[in-house]
């Protein structure tokens, strides 16, 4: 087993009510690797996500950074730990500003919790330059809500920047962007690799997948039914054909419950 | 293009800082409208009797009782910014202040008795915070339920009598909080609980803007789920801003019998609506996520002119509450003119 883990997970397991969302899975994430985390709808990728980013807690299991195992792990935990998601919903704050959204949670702040206005304010308008925000019709000061979809990915993706993270999850990142926002993304995500940082991609759209990821991970049900390297794999079409027969088998188990 | 535009960054500052009081002016446009709205209103009351608001101690009337409104505006907008609601401060008010008079009455050193208030007032704030946050109860309810039951403990701990303290004249602590001027620096005649109120409200404007707290009660407010992805403590941010509260409502109280000499057991009964109606007349919208602690404060100061602008115009204080109504109305509507909410 490899050592070098950014983070693991040992078989972790997390219900609502009678439903298993995950279910004993396992999986760790290598420095500078690209892990394209696939599955249908309610296969349980958005739950191992928000268990990777701390907003739920496992039911058993263990979760292990750099080699050591965490404890009453929660997102701000998990943040701390150099891990940066970008949330489906972009986990932002409509009403508050660029700057107040980029360092929600993680504010830069003396010790008496007093906000550094300023250096808040230069350093949002140098990544929103860096993400190539041009517009003149919003600043810094301006509130989340006056931006459009992709440019609200582009605040969500500067708090990853701005952080440094180690490894980066991003959560549906395509899903609702016009084309030329999706190429910035994959831009990034080229970015993000060239630096030895990681990151996570989750998406329905298996050709996205494909094309940026060093590895697959296929969720179905709550588990992890294949793991394979990008190398390994001739095509997008074949990874496509094993997911469908992965569904199919999901069906004809479910045919058999049902009779 | 301007004439003698120079090229690059130089030029580009130039436009900022030519915008730069715009954009203070779009960010504090709520603030804004209610001071504006104050002023015309003074004005009206000038025009109505010149005589009476030419005087600078009818100013001074209304900032005899005005600071007990003000510290209760500053906590209360950090609860309504963070999508709650506190209808239990009159009775936080009422039992923060009788543990503090007291303490006073029996000769107990008045320092101890506000201390002990704050306690009190801070733990009533944090048993709202589990009422709502732990055990999930609607806030509005909760806290209604909750001031409900604070006065009936009230009356049954003390059935019905008021308590006296005009011992605490003279006390250094009475005149260094109260109307009696110490006469260090002519501070104009300002009763120093004004000076205090206003230093709250700084102080509470600071905390909103400035610093993590008031920026995660922000968020918290705007949108929890958000907040909690990024790593923010949603259930701690939400209990804290209750127990500010209630040490607002302590300090309230505090003040209220320091200004009266007397504790009732009705203290802070009929502060409820008049502050809610500040609260929201300030600027502080209902639905959460953002408001203006300065706004508060203004809108309890437009309220308290009221009752003392329809006196001196002539009218008898049968008007006072058609007044009340109407000038909460008509500032709303100019509150509107700044945005609903944005998603």
């Amino acid at each position: 087993m490899k050592n070098d883990y950014i983070i693991e997970l040992r078989d972790v397991t997390k219900s609502f009510g009678n439903v298993k969302a995950v279910d004993g899975i396992s999986f760790g994430v290598s420095p500078g690797e690209v892990v394209g985390l696939i599955g249908d709808n309610g296969a349980g990728k958005s739950t191992l996500i928000k268990i990777l980013s701390g907003v739920h807690q496992p039911d058993s299991g263990q979760i292990i950074v750099r080699g050591r195992e965490v404890r009453n792990w929660n997102a701000a935990r998990s943040r701390d730990a150099g891990i940066e998601t970008v949330y489906q919903d972009r986990a932002l704050a409509p009403q508050q500003t660029i700057t107040r959204n980029i360092f929600m949670g993680r504010e830069i702040k003396d010790r008496f919790g007093i906000i550094k206005v300023r250096k808040q304010y230069e350093e949002a308008n140098r990544l929103m330059r860096e993400i190539g925000f041009t517009s003149k019709v919003f600043d810094p000061d301006s509130p989340v809500a006056t931006l459009s979809g992709g440019e609200r990915q582009g605040v969500a993706i500067a708090r990853a920047l701005y952080f440094d993270a180690d490894l980066i999850v991003l959560d549906e990142p395509t899903t609702a962007l016009s084309l030329v926002e999706t190429a910035k993304v994959f831009g990034f995500i080229e970015n993000v690799r060239a630096r030895g940082r990681s990151i996570i991609f989750i998406g329905h759209n298996i050709y996205h997948v494909f094309d940026v990821a060093d590895r697959f991970v296929v969720l179905d049900r709550g588990k992890v039914v294949m793991t394979e390297d990008r190398v390994n794999i001739p095509a997008a079409e074949v990874l496509i054909k094993h997911m469908q027969q992965i569904a199919e088998m999901s069906h004809a188990d479910a045919s058999a419950v049902d009779a | 293009m301007g004439l003698g535009a120079k090229p690059g960054g130089q030029e580009q500052k130039g436009r900022e800082d030519a915008s730069a009081l715009v954009k203070w002016a779009r960010n504090n446009r709520r603030a804004l409208t209610s001071t504006l709205f104050l002023i015309v209103m003074l004005m009206g009351f000038t025009m109505a009797n010149p005589e009476v608001f030419s005087q600078f101690k009818t100013y001074r009337s209304v900032m005899i009782a005005l600071p007990v409104s003000m510290f209760l505006v500053v906590p209360l907008v950090f609860v309504v910014t963070a999508g709650e609601i506190d209808l239990s401060f009159p009775s936080v008010v009422g039992l923060s202040s009788y543990a503090f008079v007291s303490i006073v009455d029996q000769g107990g050193e008045p320092l101890l008795g506000i201390v002990v208030a704050i306690i009190v007032g801070a733990a009533l704030g944090y048993v709202n915070g589990l009422l709502v946050v732990r055990i999930g109860l609607s806030a509005l309810v909760a806290t209604l339920g909750m001031n409900f039951f604070l006065r009936g403990f009230i009356n049954i701990l003390v059935e019905g009598f008021s308590i006296a303290i005009p011992e605490i004249r003279g006390a250094f602590i009475h005149s260094l909080m109260t109307d009696d001027p110490i006469k260090i620096v002519d501070h104009l005649g300002i009763p120093n609980q004004m000076l205090w109120a206003l230093a709250f409200t700084a102080l509470g404007v600071f905390l909103y803007n400035r610093h993590s707290f008031g920026v995660r009660v922000h968020c918290v407010g705007d949108n929890p789920e958000s907040a909690a992805e990024m790593g923010i403590n949603v259930d701690r941010t939400r209990i804290l801003v209750f127990v500010f509260t209630g040490i607002g409502a302590a300090l309230a109280g505090v003040f209220s019998v320091m200004i009266n000499f007397v504790w009732w057991p009705t203290t802070g009964d009929g502060l409820l609506l008049p502050v809610l109606a500040g609260l929201f007349v300030g600027g502080t919208p209902t639905w959460g996520g953002i408001g203006t602690v300065f706004g508060g404060a203004i809108g309890t100061s437009i309220v308290a002119f009221i009752e003392t602008g329809v006196i001196a115009a002539g009218l008898t204080g049968f008007f006072t509450q058609f007044f009340y109504g109407l000038i909460i109305i008509l500032s709303l509507i100019f509150q509107r003119f700044n945005g609903g909410r944005v998603r």
